[in-house]
């Protein structure tokens, strides 16, 4: 018990710390930005005919005149006090705007944080167990290409194809335009939905599709596998029994370390598509110079996928009986 | 009575693929070159009886095993003929009989699934009361309860997980048993205790291949001794003709026996090829101290019959009275 508390201690200190990096480098990042915030949202124009006392009103709007440590330090202190403060942009709770924007993205990558996993794991063992086959090629080079492939290209490819061309899905939003909130059904959000769940999980098939193929061959080449040849089992008892419990514990470490590439796809994904979600948000706020709001989505992403990481280690304890009984033991 | 296993003229050979020249291109800086790990291997043994394959690491031995199970890596090739209880033993045959018939004892640990239990591990995946308790009286019959089912093999000492092999291979009343270097790691009391495991299985009937690179454990337990070098078998003889080195015919065999601690702890200089390093003449050549020019220059050595056993020499004995 005393060392599941130590473990606790630890991860959480270390999450800290994390969460403290991630926002001061996107505070700095911020800083570097040679956009200038009132440029970018009143524009030049609007700026030539205000007097000053509007634009001082503005400068102090947007904390164009307050010195950068002092913004960071302030907005830590609040956080620490659970105060995200509001968005710029928005003019809205940071806090709001972020659980607004993560209900329409968390649906989104779910689906294709399960699809990809299942799919990438399926793949991964049927090219290892055919090695050198015609399956395994066939496989092994889709996963190379699409890893060759940025997620936004793919995102507007698959949109030429099938809402340009053939015209089956919608082009982008997340509901039909001109329709009221009541009216849309749960069948317009799921065509809505199914372009950038399509790229997002392509996109992330390819990796863990590899990485459990490499397991796969390597589990496939151990000597308990051998034995078990030796002793009459089947091939496909062989894959089955043992190659996909051996299989399934870097694949847990896999799917879960693959949360940042879910969202950090997403960021790109729901742009080209136009999809109000967390990521679209995030752009938003970087370009719009939103600093509430960019450091309350950094600081929230990294915190989930810190939480994915951990999960991950939880996982690994729970399912690998030689950590399990070892730490019983203790 | 017939031997259970007769293997004639057995050769394995690597496929590998390597940069540079060789004979077979098959893409531009690739080539494919074959790399002969056993030669010329013949072996028979008999119910009842246990045949020790005695040799250097690296000398091809667990490749024996695996060729007569059939599950050798797929960039091998063989050659030569294998006999299981009077007729060929096919592919098809092999997996019938193999896991059934014929049996492994493997090295150690390593061969069991990590993350599966020792019993679900011996049962193969099935689930019935007659697989599950003839796989629980092989256990006891080597001393191990029936928790040991659910352990995990890295719950097993050394000596256990060797038990519960040897009770994997009981447990399925075997006619041949081959066992892979099954004694490494063990003290000497627990080794001697396997060995005894060995010898009950030849008593009941089984012929048992028994490969490892301790000759002094070889004849302790063996009735005969096939010496393995460089991946071809130099000499077979009956254990009893290693109690003394004027009973012997192969003069790396009398080198091996004077290397005994208990019989003067003579190294012989150098040591032997690596696979498709010598391509004629005796591989033994390079560490023989009777090394003739014929030796050298003659298109590979037959095994001959001698003085009762086997050797793979043009001048076997003779090189005593120079």
């Amino acid at each position: 018990m005393k060392h599941r508390l130590a473990f606790a201690a630890k991860k959480l200190l270390r999450m800290g710390l994390l969460l403290l990096g991630v926002s001061l480098a996107t505070f700095l990042l911020m800083c570097a930005s040679p956009l200038d915030p009132l440029q970018t949202n009143v524009g030049q124009t609007a700026l030539g005919s205000m007097s000053p006392e509007q634009v001082e009103k503005l400068e102090a709007y947007w904390g164009a005149d307050t010195p950068a440590a002092e913004r960071y330090l302030g907005w830590l202190g609040d956080v620490l006090h659970g105060d995200f403060g509001t968005s710029l942009l928005y003019r809205q709770p940071v806090i709001e705007v972020i659980g607004e924007r993560l209900a329409g993205s968390v649906w989104l990558m779910l689906f294709a944080w399960v699809i990809s996993g299942v799919l990438g794991v399926t793949l991964g063992v049927i090219s290892g167990a055919f090695r050198g086959r015609w399956a395994d090629r066939l496989i092994r080079g889709y996963c190379l290409l699409i890893s060759g492939t940025p997620a936004f290209w793919l995102a507007i490819l698959l949109l030429l194809v099938f809402s340009v061309w053939l015209g089956w899905l919608p082009v982008g939003l997340a509901v039909p335009v001109g329709m009221t909130a009541d009216a849309v059904t749960f069948l317009d959000r799921v065509r809505h939905a199914i372009l950038p769940v399509l790229t997002l999980s392509i996109t992330g098939v390819a990796n863990i599709a590899l990485h459990t193929r490499e397991k796969m061959v390597d589990v496939l080449e151990s000597d308990y596998v051998l034995f078990a040849r030796a002793r009459g089992e089947s091939g496909l008892s062989i894959v089955m029994r043992h190659g996909l419990r051996n299989v399934v514990l870097p694949a847990i470490t896999l799917q879960f370390a693959s949360v940042s590439e879910i969202i950090g796809g997403s960021v790109l994904v729901e742009q080209v598509f136009s999809y109000p979600g967390l990521g679209q948000a995030a752009v938003t706020a970087g370009l719009g110079s939103d600093l509430p709001l960019l450091l309350g989505i950094t600081v929230i992403t990294s915190a989930i996928v810190f939480g994915g990481n951990l999960i991950a280690d939880l996982l690994y304890g729970a399912v690998d009986p030689r950590i399990r009984k070892g730490a019983a033991k203790r | 009575m017939e031997p259970i296993l007769q293997i004639e003229h057995l050769s394995i050979e690597f496929i590998q693929y390597e940069r540079g020249t060789g004979k077979v291109r098959v893409s531009p800086g690739m080539h494919k070159r074959s790399l002969p790990v056993i030669r010329d291997l013949c072996l028979e043994i008999y119910p009842g009886q246990i045949v020790a394959v005695a040799g250097a690491s690296g000398s091809g031995k667990s490749l024996l095993a695996h060729s007569i199970l059939d599950i050798l890596p797929y960039n091998s090739r063989r050659e030569g003929v294998i006999r299981y209880d009077g007729n060929l033993l096919t592919s098809e045959r092999a997996e019938q009989l193999r896991g059934r018939e014929i049996v492994l004892v493997p090295q150690g640990v390593t061969y069991l699934d990590p993350l599966m239990k020792v019993g679900p591990q011996l049962w193969k995946g099935k689930k019935d009361r007659e697989t599950k308790q003839r796989y629980r009286r092989a256990l006891e019959r080597y001393g191990m309860e029936p928790e040991t089912e659910n352990r995990y093999p890295f719950e097993l000492s050394g000596g256990m997980a060797r038990r519960v092999m040897i009770a994997s291979a009981s447990a399925e009343k075997p006619r041949l048993i081959i066992a892979d270097e099954p004694t490494p790691g063990l003290d000497v009391r627990a080794a001697k205790r396997i060995l005894g495991h060995f010898r009950e299985l030849a008593d009941e009937g089984a012929g048992i291949l028994f490969i490892t690179h301790d000759l002094e454990l070889a004849l302790a337990i063996a009735d005969r001794v096939a010496v393995f070098y460089a991946g071809e078998t130099i000499e077979e003889a009956d254990a009893a003709d290693f109690s003394d080195a004027s009973g012997l015919r192969h003069p790396f065999t009398k080198a091996l026996w004077n290397a005994m601690p208990e019989h003067g702890f003579v190294p012989a200089p150098g040591a032997q090829p690596y696979p498709g390093q010598a391509e004629t003449g005796c591989l033994f050549s390079g560490q023989c101290a009777k090394c003739r020019p014929e030796c050298l220059s003659c298109e590979g050595i037959p095994l001959q019959s001698y003085k009762g056993g086997k050797v793979r020499c043009l001048y076997p004995g003779e090189e005593d009275n120079r």
